[in-house]
């Protein structure tokens, strides 16, 4: 941290003790008024939700208590000790990324619809950006949104969309004026799935399993109250949302020990017959890394205001991403041959292997490494930008493939 | 008690107070004259820092003129002089003299000693082997043998002395043996030796039982001091031998090995902080060299090679601050086992500055590996700091052996 981030920690840290002491007494007031082991996880989670403690820096009465959200943690602990389910895990990208978008960017009536039901996980939501032309440079997507009337119409094609078989709404960056530059044509809107013209088609992926889903829309009618950002604002819009997102999966394991790395501690404890010592010091540096990733996060969240992520989010995603591979590296190697097996590419378990095989994800979703290093490097150490070729052209005569 | 990494104003100004401080008395040139002096300092400047500024005694107690802060507290003052790389005797005198001083029971003596040290009137040094990441009693190369005279009758025991019972007093010891890379060893004013009691050596299981901390002084007979030739010009180093020097006891067995087993946890994470602040300047001088040295008709920054070392050196800086911050609040509020929290210190932050330093060299390109850029005064202290209290890897096989053998880790 730098001495001026330092400042501006300190002066916080003052008044956030008698917020802090709010944000504790709401959370055990959820805990003696409902039993998350009896209540459904939309139950729970909604009690969560009118105490104001899904994202305690929202307003009162949208899922905030309008604190800092570096309390969120102090919420976090407390209701996840008391057995709360993982809202983050019941609704990704609603929780992680949508939530936060809706807030920054979403008028008072549709936030008051959409983020109770989002949060609880009743509405799951899905994230309508890359398409097949249109993946690290996601600003120079394809679909088109159309002016009709007071609505939208859209056609295009979207690619690797998580969950879109399971949402009832998504997030969707289209072009509204191909004849601009690349990042100011787009235009950003929520979408409803169940919409005529909207036609999910699963894609398989390495696991066998298919998390993700192309998704054709063929005319689609979105209404314009389904707008966020002004018309060609997209592009901010949607960097709230990739901001979000990089901090949702950045986000590090609140306990030491917790989070990835206890599944090769869990190996290691199981399985003393495979015990070697080059990989016993091998474990002993993936958990010094897990705890340095840790406590970075921890330093993240402390430091974090009512503000968005920033891009020094994109620490914590660049390195969970790449610890996880080595986390599971080293778990097929200590597994050595019986690594090598595989249950069932049809229903696969939730087995190390399988784990290992979707790890290699990990540094391509969300933004590759490589892209994050070039944010880390232009927009956290001001570095200068790559040479563009397509800095100021027209969307339409970029070249594209 | 303040919650961890949630530094408070007074930090955030100690912060500022201390890095306008280095850069007005310890501008690169005065760091180059100063490494080429015969003291390697300039003790009008370290005392300016103990008495005037009052930053090198944070974590002493007030009573022996210290500020009673806490840990953190010095780690940002360590950081900051760390990342102008200040010459003094900051392992000497601060990191470890002060830091075995404070932890003796022996009142007397830390109001006796002390003092000098925070005020950087005096400077001490520590003669224990705690290279290979703690305490090591089985290395010990000193021993300590108690001098005796008659009791007179009715006589009185002597301040620190002890009566043993065949009816001599113990009036204090003597040492023999010498320790190699004694840290600001050469021109120190109080020598604090590990030695074992008894002419024995650390013990036949290593485990420090007959271990002694001891003072020499620096005029003591029997004291030769030789200073070493070092690759960080910056940091002195000494063998110093004993010839039946005479010593006084500050802390008999079993306490002076507890006393300097939390002594090497303390040093891990202060000197930690000196890692970060040094490694935190050579990602700003890359960066800035990155924008503006110009190849190929564009700044060298926008090229990804170089683009994605520097934001491998920003990763490796951050982590290296959350750990080292980790460890001072850790051992300050007690939240954490502290021989983790002082190996996770040392082992990612002597990682984060040796790799740093390698990585601020190759940004630089041929610059970086002249006499005249900064960046190799910092690589050498890179490794210097890595090799101190116990390497990268001696850490880690404490931390296997805390986290993995002990099942209680898990
Ligand atoms: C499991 C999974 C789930 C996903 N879920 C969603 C989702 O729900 N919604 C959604 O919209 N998207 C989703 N994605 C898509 C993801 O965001 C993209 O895959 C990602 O942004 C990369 O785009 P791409 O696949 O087109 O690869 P490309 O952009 O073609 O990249 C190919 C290679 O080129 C490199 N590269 C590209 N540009 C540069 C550059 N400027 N500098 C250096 N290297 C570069 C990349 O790093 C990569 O190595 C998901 C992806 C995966 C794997």
């Amino acid at each position: 941290m730098s001495a001026e981030t330092a400042d501006a920690l300190a002066a916080a840290g003052a008044s956030q003790d008698d917020d802090r002491a709010r944000v504790e007494r709401a959370a055990r007031e959820v805990l003696a008024g409902i039993d998350p082991a009896t209540a459904t996880t939309a139950e729970f989670l909604g009690a969560c939700y009118d105490a104001g403690l899904a994202w305690v820096h929202f307003p009162v009465g949208f899922g905030g208590l309008g604190v800092p959200a570096g309390l969120q943690a102090v919420a976090d602990a407390i209701l996840a000790a008391g057995g709360r389910p993982d809202p983050f895990l019941n609704n990704p990208i609603g929780v992680g990324m949508a939530g936060p978008t809706l807030h920054g960017h979403a008028d008072e009536q549709l936030r008051a619809r959409l983020l109770r039901p989002l949060y609880t996980g009743e509405n799951m939501w899905a994230q309508l950006f890359s398409e097949p032309g249109a993946g690290s440079d996601l600003a120079g997507l394809s679909t088109r949104a159309v002016r009709d009337g007071d609505g939208w119409v859209v056609d295009g094609q979207k690619v690797w969309t998580s969950l879109a078989h399971l949402a009832s709404w998504a997030l969707l960056l289209a072009r509204t004026d191909p004849d601009l530059p690349k990042h100011r044509g787009l235009t950003y809107f929520i979408v409803d799935m169940h919409a005529p013209g909207v036609e999910v088609r699963p894609l398989r992926q390495a696991t066998g399993q298919a998390e993700f889903n192309e998704v054709y829309l063929t005319g689609v009618r979105v209404p314009d109250a389904h707008r966020l950002g002004d018309v060609g604002q997209g592009w901010n819009v949607a960097m709230t949302t990739l901001m979000n997102e990089r901090s949702a999966i950045g986000d590090s394991a609140l306990d030491r020990g917790s989070g990835t790395i206890a599944d090769a501690l869990g190996l290691w404890r199981d399985r003393p017959d495979l015990h070697t010592p080059a990989l016993r010091l091998r474990l002993a540096g993936l958990w010094t890394q897990a705890e340095a990733h840790r406590l970075t996060g921890e330093r993240a969240r402390v430091a974090r205001t009512a503000g968005p992520p920033g891009p020094e989010a994109s620490i914590g995603k660049l390195v969970g991403a790449e610890l996880n591979q080595k986390i599971y590296d080293f778990c097929m190697d200590m597994l050595g041959p019986e690594g090598t097996l595989y249950d069932s590419y049809d229903d696969p378990a939730d087995s190390l292997q399988r784990r290992f095989l979707r790890a290699r994800a990990n540094t391509i979703e969300g933004g590759t490494s490589q892209i994050l290093r070039n944010v880390l490097g232009e927009r956290v150490l001001r570095l200068p930008g790559d040479v563009r070729v397509d800095t100021g052209k027209p969307w339409r005569d970029v070249p594209r493939g | 008690m303040s919650s961890e990494f949630a530094w408070s104003a007074e930090q955030v100004e100690l912060r500022r107070t201390v890095r306008a401080f280095a850069a007005e008395v310890s501008p690169q040139e005065e760091v180059r004259r100063l490494m080429a002096s015969p003291l390697g300092h300039d003790p009008a400047v370290w005392s300016r820092l103990g008495e005037e500024l009052g930053v090198l005694g944070l974590a002493a107690d007030e009573e022996y003129g210290g500020a009673g802060d806490g840990l953190v507290s010095q780690a940002v003052v360590i950081e900051e002089l760390g990342r102008a790389l200040v010459c003094g005797p900051l392992l000497g005198s601060v990191i470890l003299g002060a830091t075995a001083l404070g932890g003796l029971s022996d009142k007397a003596a830390r109001a006796e000693l002390l003092p000098g040290l925070v005020a950087g009137r005096t400077s001490a040094a520590l003669a224990a082997p705690l290279h290979r990441g703690g305490f090591d009693p089985a290395a010990v190369t000193v021993t300590a043998t108690a001098r005796h005279s008659a009791t007179s009758p009715g006589g009185t025991t002597s301040p620190g002395g002890t009566t043993s019972p065949g009816g001599t007093e113990t009036t204090g010891h003597t040492l023999r043996g010498s320790v190699a890379h004694v840290l600001d060893g050469a021109a120190a004013d109080l020598l604090l030796v590990a030695a074992a009691i008894g002419g024995t050596d650390g013990g036949e299981d290593g485990d420090g039982d007959t271990v002694g901390l001891f003072a020499v002084s620096a005029d003591a007979t029997g004291l030769v001091r030789e200073s070493t030739p070092t690759m960080d010009l910056t940091r002195r180093q000494a063998t110093v031998s004993f010839n039946d020097a005479p010593a006084r006891l500050l802390a008999a067995a079993p306490e002076a090995a507890t006393v300097l087993a939390t002594t090497a946890e303390t040093a891990a994470v202060l000197l930690a902080a000196e890692q970060i602040g040094a490694a935190q300047y050579l990602l700003d001088l890359s960066v800035e060299y990155a924008r503006t040295r110009l190849q190929f008709g564009r700044p060298i920054g926008s090229f990804q090679a170089v683009k994605h070392l520097c934001a491998d050196m920003l990763v490796l800086v951050e982590q290296a601050r959350s750990v080292a911050y980790h460890g001072a609040w850790a051992l300050d509020e007690g939240t954490d086992d502290p021989r983790i929290a002082a190996s996770l210190a040392q082992s990612v932050c002597s990682t984060a500055f040796t790799q740093v330093a390698a990585m601020a060299v190759q940004v630089h390109g041929g610059i970086g590996f002249t006499w005249e850029h900064p960046a190799h005064l910092y690589l050498k202290r890179a490794y210097t700091d890595a090799a101190l209290l116990g390497s990268a890897e001696a850490h880690q096989e404490r931390l296997a052996q805390l986290v993995l053998d002990d099942a209680g880790g898990l």
